[in-house]
């Protein structure tokens, strides 16, 4: 079956006084239909950049060096601003970390829901409005047939991430995007949204790449979860693998530094120092200075993706056996 | 951990360092005057923080959690005296943080002032970029007189060494260096005149996982070794976790629950608490039976009658919608809800 989304091998790149600077390289993945894929990575890992190429939404002077997005087996990378405004909102829905500045503060949220319908489905006013209605209260708002009429400003925060997913929604996409869609609300708040963006997604049927810092919003929502370091994938496999058993030694230490309310330790495992800037990533694996496993060929080549159970990891002490196996992931 | 028996299970008892009692702090958040007179509008005040009391014992991490608009940086500011409280005393060391904070110190208040430190949660906004750090790091030295010449580099040097980073680091300017760096200097910054206290305002919030880490290890290190009490404010509840002995849950400016770590993550009293540690998602991904999390935060300009928790509270009755609870002491901590005082709040 043909993937909602796969990308191939993507670059971004951002020309400099100083040379080409690669904030996403060689990037690859794929999401299925219903498949909630989690992308994880602390700062400047480059998780809201590969975000952001894949809907051509790259703000200069960056730019899209290489690689391939295929939107159900449609490759999309290649199409006109025009072309591409047309994917964006009726085939790939977008959920930022803001709800405040992705609503129009001088619009009711009705006219908002309503203007995203009728611009990529072909109803009516009438039946625009009643689909609005019907979105918004799939999203939970309390008395959705009165508040419909409200700006977004009449709106907690909760709420207009509530009506930010409805509108992410609204055109029934193949794809939602959603860029830290919590990280702005406070934990109460944040586990009705995830609840709400998750049952969505599963009743209509969407794929989603679920951008976020926060590992345990990614343990309780996503199916597959892919860990980036300084620009790459480091590792991506089943999210229950990669937070239990994880194999590259930066998720272990990401997994370890995280305090947890299960059991709490006397101290932290720490990683030593902290990701590397664009202009000083280091030869090799990114990871060697900080890799309390790196030995000689680290500091010398870069490791290549290889399948190890269901997982992929970039990691020498996980290198593909000399026979290729016949998994699949 | 020194943990002194008396402070962890009654707050008023033993000798604490920290002893808030009855604090309040209200902000004016009215229209202007002329739109306020045109408009027929009264004053809207938003009560921040209102009737709080903890004490903090000698060597003890208490913490406070609590959401947006719960208060807890008010109260961090009105503890250390950045702003002056409305009511209530706050008493350091036998020395009460008055009025007096703001005008002319007494000579108590300056000796005070010394022993207690904060550390913010913004490492980029509370250095100044044109110091290079040596003398950021000095210059409570230097105000306070407490040392000059080649002792303070020397003393500037040992703190940087102390903070895990280099001597020759103190030449440079804070944008050289990463936000977990300059959440470093700003600790050796904050442990330059030698603090008693420390009061730290979301310590590792603006930092990443693997960073947070490693700050979370060296102010445990820092006050293992130097003996420091703290003051922890945070909404991550596993870092809270992490670093208290004691904590106390904010909501709406009022703490609703104060309790020793062990028991407060383990058997949370207040529905509020219970409601704050289910909402957390956790790297363990078990299926919890959880207490779903409903509602938001209230708006503190206009908070609700009674409880200010009853809109989003399972157990709310007629009592609660009326008539405010207390803090009432209750199994190993302190609890504010009349369903836990009436024995209706059970599991």
């Amino acid at each position: 079956m043909t993937p909602v989304l796969r990308v191939t091998n993507l670059r971004v790149s951002f020309p400099t006084r100083r040379g080409v600077l690669t904030a996403v390289d060689g990037v690859s993945f794929e999401i299925a239909a219903g498949e909630v894929l989690g992308v994880v990575g602390e700062s400047g890992a480059g998780k809201s950049l590969t975000g952001a190429a894949v809907i051509g939404l790259v703000d200069l002077p960056g730019r899209l060096a290489g690689g391939e997005v295929h939107l159900a087996g449609e490759r999309i990378d290649i199409l006109s601003e025009a072309e591409m405004r047309k994917v964006r909102g009726r085939r790939i829905g977008m959920i930022f970390q803001d709800p405040l500045t992705s609503l129009d503060p001088l619009k009711t949220i009705g006219q908002q829901l309503t203007e995203t319908i009728r611009t990529h489905l072909p109803l009516g006013r009438r039946a625009a409005r009643r689909r609005a209605v019907e979105l918004l209260e799939e999203v939970g708002i309390p008395a959705a047939a009165q508040r419909i009429d409200a700006y977004p400003h009449a709106f907690s925060g909760g709420m207009r991430q509530r009506v930010v997913i409805a509108l992410a929604l609204a055109a029934e996409p193949a794809l939602v995007i959603a860029d830290e869609p919590t990280t702005a609300l406070d934990v109460s708040v944040q586990a009705q949204i995830i609840a709400v963006l998750k049952r969505m997604c599963r009743e209509h049927g969407a794929a989603v790449m679920l951008i976020t810092h926060d590992m345990g919003v990614i343990a309780e929502t996503a199916d597959r979860v892919a860990v980036m370091y300084a620009g790459r994938i480091v590792e991506v496999g089943p999210v229950a693998d990669v937070v239990r058993r994880p194999l590259h030694p930066y998720t272990a230490g990401l997994m370890a530094a995280i305090p947890s309310l299960a059991h709490r330790t006397e101290r932290l495992a720490q990683i030593p120092g902290a990701m590397p800037r664009l202009d000083a990533i280091p030869r090799g694996c990114a990871f060697h200075p900080r890799c309390a496993e790196a030995f000689a060929k680290c500091v010398l080549a870069r490791p290549e993706p290889a399948v190890v159970g269901a997982s992929r990891v970039a990691c020498f002490l996980h290198e593909a056996a000399p026979e290729p196996a016949l998994a699949t992931t | 951990m020194p943990v002194d028996g008396g402070a962890m299970t009654d707050p008023v008892a033993g000798d604490p360092l920290v002893a808030v009692e009855g604090l309040a702090k209200a902000f004016d958040v009215s229209a202007p005057w002329l739109d306020r007179t045109l408009g027929g509008e009264g004053r809207r005040l938003l009560r921040a923080v209102a009737d709080v009391s903890f004490t903090i014992g000698r060597g003890e991490t208490f913490a406070l959690v609590g959401e947006s608009g719960s208060g807890k940086s008010t109260i961090a500011r009105l503890v250390v005296g950045l702003i002056e409280a409305d009511r209530g005393t706050v008493t350091i060391d036998g020395v009460a943080i008055g009025r007096v904070s703001m005008g002319r110190a007494s000579r108590a208040l300056k000796t005070l002032r010394r022993r207690m430190q904060m550390i913010f949660q913004d490492p980029f906004a509370s250095l100044n970029p044109r110091m290079r750090v040596d003398a950021i790091v000095g210059e409570p030295m230097r105000a306070f007189g407490l040392a000059r010449g080649r002792r303070r580099r020397e003393r500037v040097a040992a703190l940087l060494t102390a903070v895990g980073l280099d001597p020759l680091d103190g030449r440079r300017f804070p944008h050289e260096f990463s936000g977990g760096q300059r959440q470093r200097i700003s600790i050796a910054r904050a442990l330059a005149s030698e603090p008693l206290f420390l009061v730290c305002d979301e310590p590792t919030s603006a930092l990443d996982v693997s960073v947070q880490a490693q700050i979370l290890n060296l102010l445990k290190d820092l006050q293992a070794e130097r003996g420091l009490t703290f003051l922890f404010i945070s909404h991550n509840l596993a870092v809270v976790q992490h670093m208290a002995d004691r904590v106390g849950v904010l909501y709406l400016g009022r703490l609703v629950e104060v309790a020793p770590v062990e028991t407060v993550f383990v058997a949370p009293l207040h529905p509020y608490t219970r409601m704050l540690l289910d909402a957390v998602p956790d790297l363990s991904m078990s299926s919890r039976d959880r207490l779903r999390a409903t509602g938001e935060i209230a708006n503190p300009i206009d908070p609700p009658p009674g409880c200010a928790f009853h809109p989003r509270c399972p157990l709310a009755d007629t009592r609660c919608r009326t008539e405010p609870p207390h803090l009432l002491a209750a199994g190993s901590g302190f609890v504010a809800c009349h369903a836990v005082a009436e024995g209706r709040a059970a599991l």
